[in-house]
């Protein structure tokens, strides 16, 4: 087995240490995730999903153990520009077209123009956005901009993709189609991704692997293989194994979260 | 399209109704010059530079007039000789333009009062080129270091809320009472807080995203500053000069009114009025309006220039 894109070791994380509002982020986390793995990261809300993400992609330092990416330390990893970001809004810059958007990171990591150009062009035609190029983000629905944003992180084919509920505030329909586009495009890039949601479907549908979490201070509690068949289309959400698979992401998180709202718990 | 047209036409009709009425009521009550002449007077004031040409000319309007003069009024052909004679004869001055003879009567105001506007415009210019200059400046060095912008930002905020025109005084005795300099140092004074504090908003009220973004793609401080910062800025950065436009010319005219040239617009109209010429007064007060507006609407076109992308220009 090759080694793993990321290995979380021990990883605490306290926000406000010392304080008496001190938050216990994350604890004792440990995981590891190997190439072309895609994982969904689920659990309740402030369970610190999106905490254990940017600790992954070296936004914010654990207050404790280590993390490794290829090999090298998260820090090294984002200074040799390992990772694609997309968050849950697009966070395109108002001022960019689209292609320049796009190119926003190949600006940075000094491509030759020609070279941007070719790529650019590439990302918009995965991303089916090439008639738009020329417009601003503005002129654009909410799920075009988030494609923009998928095309952007992928334009300079960065080993680990970190998405951060990237479809969370679009609707069902458009959720279910970006969902199949990206499965396509991380077919075709062979790319390492990251995924943080709160839909056990989604998380299910897309994923090699599903990873629970439990309320805060948030803890690894499940870690369940999806054996789906690959590729995956609309079919698999018909699939009987699709359900089963649901509904043991379901009794995990009614495990994790009763940790906390024992009693409370909605059905 | 109509409704475009629409825009345009509803306020021109409210204004002419409102110079008619203005007009109206200052004939029918009677109303003093000294309190408020007619519109008719005032536009009278201005107006007084006649072109009186040879009765058939055409096809000469695109000439460009290469003269001092930028201003002038054609008079209809076909005026009765004697009217035309007895304008020739009050001794107006009398020069060729485009092949006809331009005329200018002494007794116009409007080459004093467009004399004057120069000369003010020229300071409320170089004073708001100055203190954008110097917001900017400052703006820039305190989004840089941030222990100077939590050491600076209350002064910046006493300071605005200073009279700073009272300092207009002050300013005639440090640097001359004729020097324009002493009323473009009012005017940058006076623009430099609404500008700094505009442009240092835009810089530093980044999305935290956008931030984490750049950060991700181990963006370095200089491309955060110039491919985020500034033009996250941009926007913010025209407000204030909006507000700067409207604010240089009140601080150029205040400026003067406590001493200047005679040939500044400030002290124009406090001569004029001491001399219970109010007809002149106001018309070198409306010319003052239309440049603080043709400041505003310059300022608004460089805004849709260089924010094509900005959402208020939503097509």
């Amino acid at each position: 087995m090759t080694e793993p894109v990321v290995v979380l070791e021990n990883v605490d994380m306290i926000f406000g240490e010392g304080a008496a509002d001190q938050v216990h982020a994350l604890k004792k986390i440990n995981l590891q995730i190997q190439q072309n793995d895609f994982i969904s990261l689920i659990g309740p809300s402030g369970c610190g999903k999106s905490t254990l993400l940017r600790v992954v992609g070296d936004l914010i330092q654990p207050s404790s153990g280590d993390a490794a990416i290829n090999g090298k330390s998260a820090r090294q990893a984002r200074l040799d520009q390992d990772y694609g970001i997309v968050f849950q809004a697009a966070t395109l810059y108002d001022w960019r077209t689209v292609a320049k958007n796009v190119q926003l990171p190949l600006e940075l990591m000094a491509f030759s123009r020609s070279e941007r150009d070719r790529r650019t062009q590439a990302m918009l035609e995965l991303v089916e956005l090439t008639d738009f190029a020329a417009h601003y983000p503005w002129q654009l629905s909410g799920g075009m901009q988030q494609r923009v944003a998928i095309a952007r992180a992928l334009s300079f084919e960065p080993s680990i993709l970190l998405m951060d509920e990237p479809f969370g505030a679009l609707d069902e329909m458009t959720r279910e189609r970006l969902n199949l586009e990206l499965l396509n495009i991380w077919r075709k890039t062979g790319t390492t991704v990251l995924f943080v949601t709160h839909s056990i479907t989604e998380a299910v549908f897309l994923s090699t692997r599903v990873i629970v979490m439990s309320a805060r201070p948030g803890r690894i509690t499940a870690d369940i293989a999806i054996d789906l068949p690959q590729p995956r289309n609309s079919e698999t959400r018909s699939n009987v194994r699709f359900f089963e698979l649901e509904t043991e992401v379901r009794d995990a998180l009614r495990i994790s979260e009763g940790g906390r709202e024992a009693g409370s718990a909605p059905a | 399209m109509s409704e475009n047209r629409q825009r345009i036409w509803a306020p021109v009709l409210i204004l002419v109704a409102l110079v008619i009425l203005w007009e109206t009521l200052v004939t029918a009550f009677n109303i003093q010059q000294f309190l408020l002449p007619k519109p008719s007077a005032i536009l009278g004031n201005l107006a007084q530079i006649v072109v009186l040409g040879g009765s058939a000319s055409t096809g000469e309007s695109g000439a460009e007039p290469s003269l001092g003069n930028r201003f002038f009024v054609v008079l209809p052909a076909g005026l009765s000789p004697e009217t035309e004679e007895n304008l020739r004869n009050s001794r107006w001055v009398e020069f060729p333009l485009a092949g006809r003879s331009v005329s200018v009567a002494p007794g116009s105001n409007l080459t004093p009062i467009l004399a004057a506007s120069w000369f003010t415009l020229k300071e409320a210019l170089g004073g708001m080129a100055m203190g954008t200059l110097a917001g900017i400046a400052v703006a820039l060095a305190t989004t840089r270091w941030t222990a100077t912008r939590e050491a600076l930002l209350p002064f910046a905020i006493a300071a605005n809320s200073m009279p700073i025109i009272a300092f207009a005084p002050i300013m005639n005795n440090w640097f001359g009472i004729g020097n324009p300099f002493s009323k473009m140092a009012i005017v940058s004074v006076m623009i430099f807080f609404p500008i700094m504090i505009n442009t240092l908003r835009g810089l530093i009220s980044v999305d935290s995203r956008s931030l984490e973004l750049m950060r991700s793609y181990a963006a370095s401080d200089s491309e955060i500053l110039f491919k985020l910062r500034i033009p996250n800025a941009l926007p913010s950065l025209f407000s204030g000069l909006k507000v700067a436009g409207a604010l240089a010319m009140i601080g150029a005219i205040v400026g003067e009114y406590f001493g200047g040239p005679r040939i500044a617009l400030g002290v124009f109209i406090t001569q004029e009025a001491a001399l219970f010429r109010f007809a002149s007064a106001w018309a070198a007060i409306l010319v003052a309006c239309l440049i603080g507006i043709t400041i505003y609407l310059v300022i608004l076109l460089a805004e849709r220039l260089a924010l094509p992308w900005h959402p208020a220009f939503r097509a």
